[in-house]
């Protein structure tokens, strides 16, 4: 690498990661400032642990980010699924545009939206409070849903068309070709996905703020609201937590991936080595 | 085939629906709406007063009970949430100016003493305050002053008094302002003697042109951002509300040197607990402020927020005097006596939607210019 671009790396990284690192740092203070670092303690991870109202904000917000993004992944990949059958290609021009929506649309609008739709149609019911953990759930799902139809559509489109044909050719019924041939070679598109409906769910403050019930709060919420007051070194302790959980699933995800790339590698070796083999 | 698969899928969402909307029979709910960080939780060894209110209740009332507790940042957030009707709180904990644009919009209901005996605490300065002028809505939860914080190590004693510290030339990059339209106008206000509730344009351009005087001193205009600011040491002048005082002098560096003083004319709040018209169950949440008000919750409240308190079982007592020490007595609670006048002179109304309109269009040039 030339200086200069080493530079350059260096302080896109430094950008990147100086409030992290900070925010690690200053998690292990034992006194409440952000400016000052008094000594090394374990104070604020312990009062952490004591928190019961933040802890529950922390399953409140695991519980939907895990559900949010299964449902998402299920229908996202069914819908994938019939979008890429349709034969029509003004049809499929439309869906294209109609799941791109909610994905284009400012968060904002989408919250608001769904949040007067939910207190309509509770008013219709006569219900005294509309919003809940479900409503919350309906919403996520409904941001979360263009991203996996996005990851997987394109993988349909890549999948070579004759191989589900095969199986069918020698006697799969059109579901079991579907498990045995089209989900294995989608799987990927389906796994990234899943991932990417967890970590927008996970994060989601906006549309969350708008959709969120009485006595269901998620963290994003709950730290934003600590803002009268200040922010206690607390959250920066889950921070810290929270960024090596991500850390820590990020690389197994990358190690295992770079095993698929292996055999991906290997398999692609030894199909060359036959060809050679055949051409000679 | 496809269509019995999709009934299924459907029929099953929709009992998952309906089976959330009952089933919680057997345990009684209160749902709290109070600020973030507003209530002692526990934390650091504290009272937790939500735990704690519901093994009393249990205790007292044969009953369990389940306390949904959420929180919000600002009086706003919490008006535009339940003005929407998405969801039902039983108690809320708004500010003065908020109180009286909800019970304008009837959005409060009027309180039952006999289940609020405790109410007798609270000291008689805080009655008939011009949000609520007949006591029938609310009980007051806290209160604060506006005060100027600065650091003595860099800021000459001789300098200190009145508003004109902010506006101190020799400080100049050293001052913090607010960071919000209302506050910051009223620096500028209190400190040439004029109404912060005016209506007239005239006055808002003096105040403005107050501010555009200092604008060059200022470091930055903050909101909580004030707080590392001044315990780094990073600006020496700033105001904000007493109690945030205390947490800032919990967390000063070493070469820093906190200190606070009251102007002469200043901004008062008053956050007070109340009912919405929308709350599920009303005697509960009269027994839960009740609770509020009774002596451990109230004390290890007051000791956690750092805000004064109405309630004379707080600051009649010597355990809480001697937690706080006497700096912080005398800064939290400077002459209770004449509250209401001071209150009900300085405190900020609802300004009607033109003069606000105006205020925003004069803080942009502020900002921008």
């Amino acid at each position: 690498m030339k200086p200069v671009s080493k530079i350059y790396t260096a302080l896109i990284l430094i950008f990147l990661f100086a409030p992290i690192a900070i925010l690690l740092v200053f998690s292990f203070n034992s006194a409440k400032s952000l400016s000052v670092f008094s000594h090394f303690s374990l104070y604020w991870y312990r009062e952490l642990f004591r928190d019961s109202e933040t802890l529950g904000a922390v399953r409140n917000t695991l519980v939907l980010a895990v559900s949010a993004a299964l449902i998402s992944t299920v229908m996202g990949t069914a819908a994938a699924v019939g979008m890429d059958k349709l034969r029509s290609r003004y049809l499929r021009a439309v869906m294209d545009s109609v799941t791109n929506i909610p994905m284009i649309n400012p968060d904002i609008i989408t919250g608001i939206s769904l949040m007067l739709m939910f207190v309509f149609v509770g008013r219709i019911f006569g219900a005294a409070t509309s919003l809940s953990f479900w409503t919350m759930l309906i919403a996520h799902v409904t941001f979360c849903l263009p991203y996996v139809i996005l990851q997987v559509l394109p993988k349909l489109q890549q999948m070579d068309r004759s191989l589900p044909e095969a199986a069918m050719d020698l006697g799969c019924t059109p579901l079991r070709a579907f498990y045995k041939v089209v989900i294995p070679e989608i799987l990927p598109g389906v796994i990234t996905g899943l991932i990417m409906a967890f970590t927008l769910s996970l994060d989601d403050f906006v549309i969350s703020y708008f959709t969120a019930g009485n006595g269901f709060q998620t963290l994003p919420i709950r730290i934003y609201n600590m803002t009268k007051k200040t922010v206690t070194p607390k959250m920066y302790a889950l921070a810290t937590i929270i960024f090596f959980v991500i850390l820590a699933l990020l690389l197994i995800s990358n190690l295992s991936d770079s095993d698929g790339a292996e055999t991906i590698k290997q398999a692609k070796q030894k199909r060359s080595k036959t060809k050679e083999v055949l051409s000679t | 085939m496809k269509k019995t698969v999709s009934l299924l899928v459907a029929a099953a969402i929709l009992c998952a629906l309906l089976l959330s909307g009952c089933g919680s029979s057997k345990t009684l709910t209160l749902n709290v709406y109070n600020w973030g960080e507003y209530i002692s939780d526990g934390s650091e060894d504290s009272f937790d007063t939500i735990r704690e209110f519901e093994t009393w209740y249990e205790a007292t009332y044969g009953q369990k009970l389940k306390v949904n507790y959420d929180t919000y940042a600002s009086n706003e957030d919490m008006y535009s949430k339940i003005a929407s009707g998405a969801v039902s709180y039983d108690v809320i904990i708004p500010s003065d100016y908020m109180i009286a644009r909800m019970i304008a919009e009837d959005m409060l209901q009027p309180l039952n003493f006999d289940n609020i005996p405790n109410y007798e605490y609270i000291d008689e300065s805080f009655r008939g305050l011009f949000y609520d002028p007949d006591d029938t809505y609310t009980v007051p939860y806290t209160y604060g002053v506006v005060g100027i914080i600065y650091n003595a190590n860099t800021v000459d004693a001789a300098d200190v008094g009145d508003w004109d510290l902010l506006w101190n030339a020799k400080y100049a990059g050293d001052i913090l302002q607010f960071n919000n339209s209302r506050d910051a106008f009223a620096t500028a206000q209190y400190k040439l003697g004029l109404d912060v509730n005016d209506t007239s344009r005239a006055s808002w351009d003096a105040a403005l042109a107050e501010l555009k005087t200092q604008a060059p001193l200022v470091k930055s205009y903050v909101m909580d951002e004030i707080y590392n600011m001044m315990e780094s040491g990073e600006a020496s002048i700033g105001a904000y509300y007493a109690g945030d005082y205390f947490t800032m002098l919990d967390a000063q560096a070493d070469n820093v040197d906190l200190q606070f003083y009251y102007p002469e004319r200043t901004n008062y709040f008053v956050d007070a607990m109340c009912i919405p018209a929308s709350a599920q169950n009303k005697e509960l949440a009269e027994i839960f402020i009740n609770y509020m008000l009774s002596e451990e919750p109230a004390i290890a409240n007051a000791e956690y927020i750092y805000y004064a308190s109405p309630n004379s079982l707080v600051y009649e007592s010597e355990d809480y005097a001697e937690e706080l020490g006497e700096e912080a007595m005398e800064i939290l609670y400077p002459g209770i006596d004449d509250f209401s006048k001071l209150f009900n002179a300085y405190a900020y109304r609802n300004l009607d939607s033109e003069t606000l309109d105006y205020v925003n269009t004069l803080w942009e040039e502020l900002k921008i210019g």
